[in-house]
């Protein structure tokens, strides 16, 4: 499996990046970590005539933790996440999810931001980033704009950053409450069959405030509201678990594939889900 | 065909300096170009592990990184890890506890291993097999190459506590 | 002359068999120094690639390679045009059919090979492929056998006569242009008539799902044309290297003295490596072409598309007993689907392998198999994926018969298979469907393995699990997988075992230097067994000088004698036993040697340990190494100089390896993820050669077995389209994954081998992928089920789970 030839270009910032990508357009792309971008290519699913490797480019290795948000660069990995000890207890929830993302290799080279940017519904960050509510920087030509997680995904790897722009950190608002990644997969190494992430805050026995989102169970991740807010006033007993669940499967539309059909899909969709808030409430 | 770029990089304590079409992909550069014939390809989609190398203390899968992405990089490869006359204890492991059958995958199982014991130096079996899950091995399941690496782990423990 | 060390330091210092050596083959691989087919470089070499079919059937209009030519570094492109005047555009496969080399006018799979792209690197190799322009007439696709039976479509115009009759092929009549061969084992009539009238009659249809060995190396070689001496040399991933160079030799005209293959290490084989494939041709008239070395390596989508897939038995069975459970009969149909072209690997006369093994442990009087071969729109193959010739798929059908005949007669499984096992004294065993077995004693390790595991407490638990579930307690089930099979292995006698008429023998060739060290070739191909470390053992205690002192080689046509190759377990058998023969023609010359040397009569010397010692006089001997050094500088009356043997062994009979596995399972019922608790594998290999490397031979199998059982297809869309191509959606487990296995073991010699071996290194498979689905299919037996197909990956044991109304 060999690429197609291509130019490659290192460049030292960000103006650089931006002023390539402007030249070349669609045949520019820029790439973090490679482990998505760099198989597809050695398929030929993928032709990038000019790759722009971001990893001179400083500024996006660092993790900021203030007082309310959490600021994450689009290139630390998932490796650094999951060694990172103040993140593990601010916002544990980015730690058990990364440790089931792929395998230690892939995760010393995959990035958070190309985790996010690249819009494979498979990837594990986009649903997560959804359910935290996080904000992503792009910047462009005309310079930094925020786009809500929630707003970010259109269809498979289709996002509203435009060609010209490059995704450069993650904002979490510090997450409350109790949480928990869920994830079937077949084996290490595969993206989820079904994931569920879940954040939610109990107050006095009753849950005040429930993020839900699902990973892989449709052409984008699905931030279900409806699944969310199905807790919110409850006890999360028996029939507030079955609402959540009753929402998410409206909002979710798996396709069948070798992880199984639509039914399957959908069960298993429901039966992580229901752990995925048991636990985050045994945490909250 | 593009621009070829200049390429540095330190693989096992030597330089090497060549001019590289970008395509080309590291795992060649070792085991064609430098010829470098430890880390082998088995599946080329970053999942089997048997191309796994060190880089700047990353274990990495060198079929899924171009040459010029380690310009500058510091790369260690089974060949660096140990030779006849200073074997790895992991090495001695592999062999003692018959941690290998066809030994493709194990150029690259010994190189992630060597990291995970930096990593977790005592590790449990459960964080082994975790550990070593970007490795597959179709010969011998996995079980002899577990016990191999809890018994480099208690060896190298051992004589770091002797050290000490 | 006195001892310094007692007899029993003796023994220990050959490191013979019985020890757990440690491998000689690991000071190189775990220092990154094996040689590999990809290892190798040459100067000048060149790199060949396949443009492939995007169709699983197709016409092949027009080729177009000028744009490719154009490609820098891109030198040749061959296609069957290139091939038709040298004759070389299709191939004899190993089942007595024919194969494309590159398509010749269409294509029957997709990843068929279409042209050869021959470059300076692999980088213009895969541009020039790109280039390569390829007109296609998409066809009907026929992914199913039976739809394949009943279609107009005719996938080979080849084999159908220009009146539209239907010639026989290789293995007799064809009833249609899609079957390839009806194959008949056992009797028909009396096996309907017993079952006809039996008290209890169970059937069960049920699909051995395609999968592929997948090692973790893929295919490749090397073939370099020396035009000045006029020699060819082939390095390649061969697991049988003479016999790649006589079909070299027959398709090529290359007299076969000119042709040397060489096998360098192997990274796993698994029955991916024996048969032959249109890159070998095509690198090899790619080299006559240029004058150069020309490299071809597989990818791994490559690897998983085209080259040998195993199994894909479609099995239908009937199985009677007495209401004692007494099983009286057993009738089985297979329709085999073998893709486009029949490549099954298997001995000549053997169309369906040994699937007539498929009575498997029990003494079953009435038996009867028919196989139907069919071609259809998939990859070719059938090769024996850590198995003998079907045997994987015989053991799995008479282990899933035998559980479905439990249910039919509401009887535990494992008292099923003591009632019905063949005993102790019925050895040597006539089975009805031919084989004779060697040895057994099922009921010995049966009762171990039961006793061991803690059957009837297993039982007990399971019992508890269902009220628990059925009380809303738990949605674990627990799943008790049994199986006990019975293997044929060592293929096999010249009598009755051929490929391409070559007669399955093999072969040992050992010579003794003047100090006491050896070096033994073998016809035989490690691909991780570790034979260079069990050949010396053998050896060792044959000959009496140290394994430390042997070396083994394999591999080099040009050196090793003649064999048959490694697969099918026969290496111990068949090879093991060759070099156990020839150690014993050594043996004898040094006995005669050591006469001279005592001054007694070759009689009054007898052999111990490590020696040639006088009768009565244990203190008069001579020292194997003595010996050896004797025989280079002593001048003895009758005899030659030099101490060197070779045996060509034709083994008298199979060797049938045993054993008894138990797995035990829990099973999420609402996400199908099944868990094992326990794995506990009895095997009975005959006389164990060194203990070490079968435990790692069985662990490895087992989780070969796993993968199978649990996950690991070639699976197929209606258009003919690969589904699996990656190890994304191709299941290999990781280490997590995969669990500890407890090993254990009887001993039943094989009386017809030299030292008793049987074998092992396929039997974790064979017994494995049974159990494992045993243990899946047991978990769901309280709420009615009887059986349900493999692969058992999440969704499917979701839906068993589903369809029994275990899900709200």
């Amino acid at each position: 499996m060999i690429p197609a030839a291509f130019e490659y270009y290192r460049p030292k910032d960000m103006d650089k990046v931006l002023s390539i990508l402007e030249e070349h357009g669609d045949d520019a792309r820029v790439m973090a970590g490679g482990h998505s971008l760099i198989p597809m290519m050695k398929l030929r699913m993928a032709d990038v005539p000019h790759l722009i490797d971001l990893q001179d480019v400083g500024g996006m290795s660092e993790i900021e933790i203030g007082a309310d948000t959490i600021k994450i660069g689009a290139l630390v990995t998932q490796s650094d996440i999951i060694d990172h000890a103040a993140l593990a207890d601010v916002a544990p929830i980015l730690r058990e999810a990364s440790l089931q993302i792929a395998d230690p290799q892939v995760r010393y080279m995959g990035t958070l931001g190309g985790n996010i940017a690249n819009g494979d519904p498979g990837n594990d960050m986009p649903g997560l980033m959804q359910c935290l509510d996080a904000t992503f920087t792009v910047v462009g030509q005309d310079g930094e704009r925020a786009i809500p997680a929630r707003d970010f995904y259109e269809a498979a790897y289709v996002t509203a950053r435009e060609d010209g722009e490059v995704l450069t950190a993650v904002t979490i608002p510090r997450p409350k409450g109790g949480h928990a990644y869920e994830k079937q997969k077949r084996k290490i190494g595969d993206y989820a069959t079904a994931a569920a992430s879940v954040q939610i805050v109990n107050d006095g026995g009753k849950c005040v405030s429930a993020a839900i989102a699902m990973t892989n169970l449709s052409d984008t991740p699905v931030f279900s509201k409806t699944a969310g807010d199905a807790l919110v006033g409850t006890s999360v007993d028996d029939a507030a678990l079955k609402a959540a669940v009753a929402a998410m499967l409206g909002d979710i539309d798996p396709t069948e594939d070798n992880r199984g059909p639509v039914a399957f899909k959908n069960h298993v969709a429901g039966v992580i889900l229901r752990r995925a808030i048991a636990r985050a409430w045994s945490r909250a | 065909m593009s621009k070829k770029k200049h390429v540095t990089l330190n693989v096992n304590g030597k330089t090497e300096e060549f001019l590289a079409e970008p395509r080309e992909l590291l795992i060649y550069t070792l085991r064609e170009r430098l010829n470098i014939t430890g880390p082998h390809i088995g599946c080329e989609t970053s999942h089997c592990g048997a191309c796994t190398v060190t880089i700047d203390g990353k274990s990495v899968k060198s079929c899924t990184m171009f040459a010029v992405q380690a310009e500058g990089a510091e790369i260690t490869t089974i060949e660096g890890i140990g030779g006849p006359d200073n074997l790895h204890p992991l090495q001695e492991a592999f062999k003692e506890h018959h941690g290998l059958q066809c030994g493709y995958c194990t150029p690259g199982m010994i190189t992630r291993a060597t990291k995970l014991l930096e990593e977790i130096p005592n590790p449990t079996e459960a964080e082994i097999r975790f550990g070593m899950a970007g490795n597959l091995c179709r010969c011998t399941g996995y079980q002899n190459i577990v016990k191999s690496i809890q018994a480099a782990a208690a060896q190298m423990s051992a004589a770091k506590e002797a050290a000490e | 002359m006195k001892d310094e060390i007692t007899r029993e330091e003796r023994v220990d210092n050959l490191k013979g068999m019985g020890c757990s050596r440690k491998r000689v083959e690991d000071a190189r691989f775990t220092q990154g120094k094996g040689n590999y087919v990809d290892d190798i470089k040459l100067d000048g070499m060149l790199f060949g690639d396949f443009v492939r079919s995007p169709y699983a059937h197709a016409r092949v209009k027009s080729i177009n390679k000028d744009t490719a030519l154009k490609v820098p570094g891109v030198l040749a492109v061959l296609t069957a045009d290139d091939l038709r005047p040298l004759g070389l555009h299709w191939m004899p496969t190993l089942a007595g059919d024919k194969q494309m080399v590159l398509a010749d006018g269409k294509v029957l799979f997709q990843g068929q090979e279409v042209a050869f792209v021959v470059a300076e690197d692999r980088y213009a190799a895969a541009d020039g492929i790109e280039a390569v322009e390829v007109e296609y007439e998409e066809l009907p696709v026929l992914v199913n056998p039976f739809e394949a039976l009943k279609s107009d479509v005719v996938l080979r115009e080849d084999l159908v006569a220009e009146d539209g009759s239907i010639p026989a092929g290789a293995h007799g009549p064809r009833k249609h242009h899609n079957h390839i061969f009806t194959w008949e084992a056992g009797d028909k009539d009396p096996t309907e008539e017993v079952i006809a009238n039996a008290e209890v009659v169970a059937e069960e249809s049920m699909y051995y799902h395609r999968t592929h060995p997948c090692p973790l190396e893929t295919c490749g070689c090397v073939a370099s044309m020396d035009k000045v001496n006029g020699k060819l040399t082939l390095w390649g991933t061969f697991q049988a290297p003479h016999a790649i160079r006589t079909v070299v030799s027959l398709i090529s005209g290359i007299e076969e003295h000119n042709i040397r293959v060489v096998s360098p290490d192997i990274g796993g084989g698994f029955g991916n490596k024996v048969g032959a494939y249109p890159g070998y041709v095509c690198s090899v008239v790619a080299s006559i072409v240029t004058g150069k070395p020309v490299k071809w390596i597989e990818d791994r989508m490559d690897n998983l598309m085209t080259t040998a897939f195993a199994r894909d038995y479609h099995m239908t069975g009937k199985i009677s007993a007495t209401k004692e459970g007494k099983i009286t009969g057993l009738q089985c149909h297979v329709t085999a689907d073998h893709g486009g072209f029949d490549a099954c690997a298997d001995p000549t006369k053997f169309p369906a392998g040994f699937m007539n093994i498929c009575t498997g442990s029990y003494d079953i009087p009435t038996a009867f198999l028919e196989v139907d071969g069919v071609y259809t729109n998939k990859a070719p193959g059938g090769v024996s994926y850590r198995c003998s010739f079907r045997v994987t798929e015989a053991v799995y059908f008479i282990e899933r018969m035998i559980e479905v005949l439990a249910i039919k007669l509401n009887m535990d499984a494992a008292e099923l298979r003591r009632i019905n096992f063949i005993k102790k004294e019925q050895f040597p065993y006539k089975a009805a469907l031919g084989w004779e077995y060697d040895s057994g004693d099922y009921h010995t390790a049966w009762d171990k393995a039961l006793k061991t595991v803690d059957y009837d407490g297993l039982r007990a638990e399971q019992a508890q699990r269902v009220k628990d579930f059925k009380a809303g307690k738990t949605r674990k089930l627990m799943g008790i997988g049994l199986s006990f099979f019975t293997e044929i292995v060592g293929a096999g006698p010249v009598k009755n075992c051929d490929i391409l008429g070559l007669g399955m023998f093999d072969s040992c060739e050992i010579r003794i230097h003047p100090t006491g060290s050896a070096i033994a070739r073998l016809g035989t191909i490690s691909q991780g067994q570790g034979h260079a470390t069990t050949f010396a053992q053998i050896l060792a205690s044959e000959i009496g000088l140290p394994a430390d002192s042997i070396t083994i080689e394999e591999g080099d046509t040009d050196t090793a004698p003649y064999g048959l190759g490694t697969y099918g377990s026969r290496s111990t058998p068949v090879a093991g036993a060759a070099t156990a023969m020839a150690g014993r023609k050594i043996r004898a010359k040094a006995q005669m040697i050591a006469a001279y040397l005592l001054e007694v009569h070759d009689n009054d010397v007898e052999f111990d340990v490590d020696r040639f010692a006088v009768k009565g006089a244990p203190e008069k001997f001579k020292t194997m190494k003595e010996i050896a050094f004797a025989a280079y500088n002593q001048a003895i009356p009758g005899l030659e100089p030099g101490l060197e043997a070779v045996s060509y062994y034709d083994p008298p009979n199979m060797t049938y390896p045993f054993g008894a596995y138990v797995c035990v399972m829990d099973i999420d019922v609402d996400t199908g993820v099944p868990e094992i608790r326990r794995f506990y594998a009895l095997d009975d290999c005959g006389t164990r050669i060194n203990p070490m490397i079968i435990e790692g031979q069985v662990h490895g199998g087992l989780t070969e077995a796993l993968a199978v059982a649990l996950g690991q297809e070639i699976a197929y869309d209606d258009m003919g389209n690969v589904k699996t191509g990656t190890l994304m959606d191709f299941f290999l487990p990781t280490a997590w994954e995969v669990p500890n296995y407890e090993t254990d073991f009887t001993v039943t010699p094989s009386p017809h081998h030299p030292i008793g071996a049987k074998g092992v290194g396929e039997s974790p498979h064979v017994g494995g992928v049974p159990c494992f689905s045993n243990a899946v299919q047991d978990a769901f037996r309280p709420f009615g089920n009887t059986h349900t197909n493999m692969p058992h990956d999440h969704w499917r044991i979701w839906r068993t789970a589903n369809e029994l109304g275990l899900h709200d």
